[in-house]
């Protein structure tokens, strides 16, 4: 985070922050992470309330953290607050990005799963769950796939290959404690077994 | 004669009625908060492969079956699929008291983690060791939610769509996003939307 960023921001910049994150709430099927195109043209190119950098870092610490993929929501909110003051301002800020995020999508799938309990036996819904079953499956199982080979740069670096494939067999197989198989990731990752060359 | 019916009658009721008591299920808001809590804390790379097997593999509170049903919507509905799975869950056993607690229990300790993460990060984020170390923990996190899916697919034997459908779709489905790079919501409005009409016309079939 080498440049910085001072800002003043009004109470309606504070509402605007919320607004925006709630009015792409509800456009977020499958999550937030596939609306970062749309929040980093808001956040850091339009408004100029983040640097390109905090975006980035607040994306990889929510990876590297435990919990809910979602929460670098909450991070990028904390920086925006940094920048415009301090720790008060950044608690503040992280709490309105997370409501924004969460309260439509969460108020809309309680309404939902409420609604299917109740109509739990109509052929529509029997329908939805048991058609959309393995799109959403494969869906699941190409997200690993992705994941495994983003961030990678071809051949070289068949180790991180290996080594979710390994993983990926471990866990389909055995009941191994999977704290452990991250445990091992890293080891290996700060080792530097992972480079290849 | 009549009486020994009506006792089988009962007998069967009694039975029907100790099966579903019978299935495991949260017995408190404590012990819902506490289960999101702990499998939140774990959720490196994504809570989803620890939902799974400590919901349906460890708690048995849902089948796989009904795990992948509840899945379907979660998925397809806006949010976090996996805050989504859960809020559904809490929903189900405790009305919205469970959703708020369940959602509550995911968010408590990640919370105060990244923050300490972010401020560390801000020390020794530009660490290489650092670097392939999270790098290291990424392939893993692949492998689980991978192997989470594989799991999954077993789920599916059972699904009116019959073995072959669902095979053809699980294929498409996976060269589409994974090799060919197709739009994610693209692949749920036609593979899904053909899903859905192909499993109301059997359903319609066998009713």
């Amino acid at each position: 985070m080498n440049e910085t960023l001072t800002l003043a921001m009004l109470w309606t910049d504070w509402f605007n922050l919320f607004k925006h994150f709630a009015s792409i709430s509800v456009a977020s099927v499958g999550g937030p992470l596939v609306l970062l195109p749309e929040i980093h043209h808001f956040l850091v190119d339009k408004q100029n309330w983040l640097t390109d950098a905090q975006f980035s870092a607040s994306i990889v610490i929510a990876q590297a953290s435990p919990g809910p993929n979602v929460m670098f929501v909450a991070l990028m909110g904390w920086n925006i607050g940094l920048n415009a003051g301090g720790f008060g301002w950044a608690a503040f800020s992280a709490l309105i990005c997370m409501a924004g995020i969460l309260l439509p999508s969460s108020v809309l799938i309680f309404f939902t799963a409420r609604w299917v309990q109740k109509n739990q036996d109509l052929r529509a819904v029997r329908a939805f769950k048991l058609g959309l079953s393995p799109v959403v499956i494969s869906m699941m199982v190409a997200a690993g796939w992705l994941l495994a080979t983003a961030n990678t740069e071809g051949v070289r670096d068949w180790p991180l290959w290996l080594l979710a494939a390994v993983t990926a067999a471990i866990v389909y197989r055995t009941k191994l404690h999977m704290l452990l198989l991250l445990a091992i990731g890293a080891v290996l990752g700060a080792s530097g077994l992972l480079v290849g060359d | 004669m009549k009486t020994m019916a009506a006792n089988s009658l009962l007998i069967c009721f009694i039975v029907a009625h100790m099966t579903t008591s019978l299935k495991p299920r949260p017995n408190s808001l404590g012990e819902l908060f506490n289960t999101f809590s702990m499998l939140a804390i774990q959720g490196f790379g994504g809570v989803l492969a620890f939902i799974e097997r400590e919901l349906v593999e460890k708690k048995k509170w849902m089948t796989r079956e009904e795990f992948v049903e509840e899945w379907a919507i979660a998925r397809t509905m806006p949010g976090p699929p996996a805050l989504n799975l859960c809020i559904m869950v809490g929903a189900k056993h405790f009305g919205w008291r469970g959703a708020l607690v369940s959602l509550a229990g995911m968010f408590m300790y990640p919370t105060i983690l990244i923050l300490t993460l972010a401020i560390a990060y801000a020390h020794f984020g530009n660490q290489p060791q650092i670097v392939d170390a999270l790098r290291g923990m990424g392939a893993v996190a692949a492998g689980m939610i991978g192997a989470t899916g594989l799991k999954l697919l077993s789920a599916l034997k059972t699904n009116p769509l019959g073995v072959k459908v669902c095979a053809i779709l699980v294929i498409l489905s996976f060269v589409g996003i994974a090799i060919l790079q197709w739009r994610l919501l693209y692949v749920l409005i036609v593979l899904g939307g053909i899903g859905y009409v192909l499993a109301f016309l059997k359903l319609k079939e066998q009713a």
